[in-house]
């Protein structure tokens, strides 16, 4: 990372119980996720690089551009940021279109043409002249991240934006963020204490607990090592990119290359060459010595074991790598003590990796 | 002859007092906003000692308030200092006394509203304004106040109404003199003193009438901008 493409913090400030201690360099693009347990400090954080809080020791460089150091502090409204909150915090006193903006540049005046594609990006353009009283929690929230956007902001920071929302608004939501994303070359930090939701649209991780940051990295990296906490969740994953190369139209199975194979996943016809973000559930990975043809499991791909991890006295969790010399993708699988054993896995073994189910996270829009 | 007489002692006390009414109104409005914002949003701990200073004459006997007044305002007090710029003796017994002691008089009425409606509103609305480049002052005028506007409105009315109740502060700081601070409340007093009672009839059932009229549209007014904000 150069200094133009990161962002570099230190923060060291009273928290409750602890002290929030973090310094790192993160990428200016792409998502990034600060992703930990409640009252870690991830909103702290999060509200420290926004400047509504002035860590006691701070030093903040966003692109290159001083935003905090020793004696100087730049105060929020002259930092280019959105920022959504868990609530969506609209203006009551507004109607949405002036909501969305508010904290556009009035000098120069957005374009008709930027502002309608924010506005059909986010689906805005029904409930432009409504009160923000009479709006659904899901259409608020894309108000509130409408609005961040017409800031014209350089970096936009997300803090829970979904956990207020029940389930079927968050899924209503979803989509929108993940445009965001494909959409607008704009870095993202994004707080959550969702996995789901952060493998949906992270592209880099890291982990808080206690004020402290434990790890950070691409988001695959995070999930797969195994000195990590993630692999020994109940249902940890790893996360995917691929390509589609092949689709079956009679059985709706669409093939995609990653990073040291093929996956085969059941799918709507979808065109060649589109990219989406696949997700593999440790769970969904077994283990075979040979390449057993005759079976349901639609992937049977070779691979190479690089480390284990005892999840529990009688499970394991191994981490691999795709491919036969074991340089593609990383994944994990889940299996009982018992089955390491008797197959005499070691690390280093070559193995066929059958996975028995793929999903695709990220849906057509 | 009668009847000038009469419209002269009738209508020039209620030209005062609704000249003072909105002079303390306006003044208080000016400078209430900027005292009820710090004590909405400073994190001082002495602002609870300010916060009971202005709310002092809630408990106050006006008559004591009013001896106060009538010392600081005296010859010897600061408004003697200050009257002596033109040439006066003392500010007591003068419109602009008046105007002063109902200024504090009424204070806590405009400032606990305009406060309440300060904090009601929570820091988040600024953080957004904030987060959208609005620097301190625009976050201000074009959040804090719309979203406090009940509370202006409350303040407003509660000052204006209560300054022209106001007796005690006005009979131990302005005396009695038609034209210059010889207000209604007064009024009424002088002519029941003095047995005109179909006057003081006429004066006080048009301050009943003045007073429900400005209570109840408050309370309209305000349960409409509540409605609209929540």
């Amino acid at each position: 990372m150069t200094k133009e493409n990161k962002i570099a913090f230190l923060f060291k400030t009273p928290l409750g119980h602890f002290d929030l201690d973090v310094a790192l360099d993160i990428p200016a693009r792409g998502v990034t996720a600060l992703f930990g347990p409640s009252g870690c400090g991830k909103t702290t954080l999060l509200r420290c690089i926004s400047g509504l809080n002035q860590a006691s020791v701070g030093r903040l460089v966003v692109n290159g551009e001083i935003w905090q150091a020793e004696g100087y502090f730049r105060p929020a409204h002259r930092r280019e940021i959105g920022y959504v909150f868990q609530e969506a915090s609209l203006f009551p006193h507004l109607d949405v279109r002036k909501n969305l903006l508010y904290g556009s540049n009035s000098k120069k005046l957005i374009t008709v043409h930027d502002f309608d594609y924010i506005v059909d990006m986010l689906g805005l353009g029904r409930i432009l002249n409504r009160s923000p009283h009479n709006l659904s929690g899901g259409e608020r929230q894309r108000v509130a991240i409408g609005r961040a956007l017409f800031s014209e902001p350089k970096l936009l920071l997300m803090d829970e934006p979904l956990s207020a929302l029940d389930k079927p608004t968050k899924e209503e939501i979803m989509p929108f963020i993940e445009r965001l994303h494909e959409n607008l070359q704009l870095p993202i930090i994004y707080v959550s204490h969702d996995m789901n939701e952060i493998e949906h649209i992270a592209d880099y991780l890291v982990l808080m607990n206690e004020g402290k940051i434990v790890a950070s990295g691409a988001l695959a990296d995070i999930q797969s090592d195994p000195n990590l906490p993630l692999v020994n969740y109940h249902d940890s994953a790893v996360s995917l990119e691929g390509s589609l190369v092949d689709y079956d139209a009679h059985f709706g199975i669409a093939k995609f290359e990653v990073h040291g194979g093929f996956l085969n996943v059941p799918s709507c016809e979808i065109a060649i060459g589109v990219k989406r973000r696949l997700k593999v559930y440790a769970s969904n990975v077994s283990l075979s010595l040979e390449n057993i043809k005759s079976s349901t499991i639609e992937n049977l791909i070779p691979a190479c074991i690089i480390d284990m991890k005892e999840t529990n006295p009688f499970q394991v969790t191994v981490v691999l790598r795709l491919g036969r010399q074991g340089d593609g993708a990383r994944i994990l699988a889940r299996i009982t003590r018992r089955s390491w054993e008797t197959l005499g896995l070691s690390i280093n073994a070559a193995v066929y990796t059958q996975i028995k189910a793929v999903s695709l996270v990220r849906k057509e829009y | 002859m009668m009847t000038q007489d009469l419209s002269q002692d009738v209508l020039t006390p209620i030209w005062l007092t609704l000249a003072l009414a909105s002079s303390t109104t306006i003044i208080l409005l000016i400078v209430g906003t900027p005292l009820a914002w710090w004590l909405a949003r400073s994190k001082a701990r002495w602002k609870e000692v300010v916060a009971a200073f202005v709310s002092i004459p809630l408990v106050l006997p006006p008559t004591v308030l009013g001896f106060y007044l009538l010392i600081a305002l005296g010859p010897n007090g600061p408004g003697g200092a200050l009257a002596s710029l033109w040439g006066a003796r003392t500010l007591a017994f003068s419109f602009p006394g008046l105007l002063i002691g109902s200024v504090f008089y009424s204070m806590p009425f405009v400032v606990q509203p305009i406060r309440n409606a300060f904090e009601a509103m929570g820091d988040r609305p600024l953080e957004v304004a904030a987060t959208l480049r609005a620097s301190p002052c625009r976050a201000f005028w074009s959040v804090a106040v719309p979203l406090a506007s009940p509370g202006f409105l409350t303040g407003a009315i509660l000052g204006f109404a209560h300054t022209i109740g106001e007796f005690g502060v006005v009979l131990m700081i302005g005396g009695n003199i038609p034209g210059q601070t010889k207000v209604l409340s007064i009024a009424v007093y002088d002519f029941v003193e003095t047995s005109q009672w179909a006057t003081a009839h006429l004066l006080a059932g048009g301050m009943v009438v003045l007073s429900f009229c400005v209570i109840f549209s408050m309370m309209l007014i305000e349960k409409r901008l509540r409605q609209a904000r929540s």
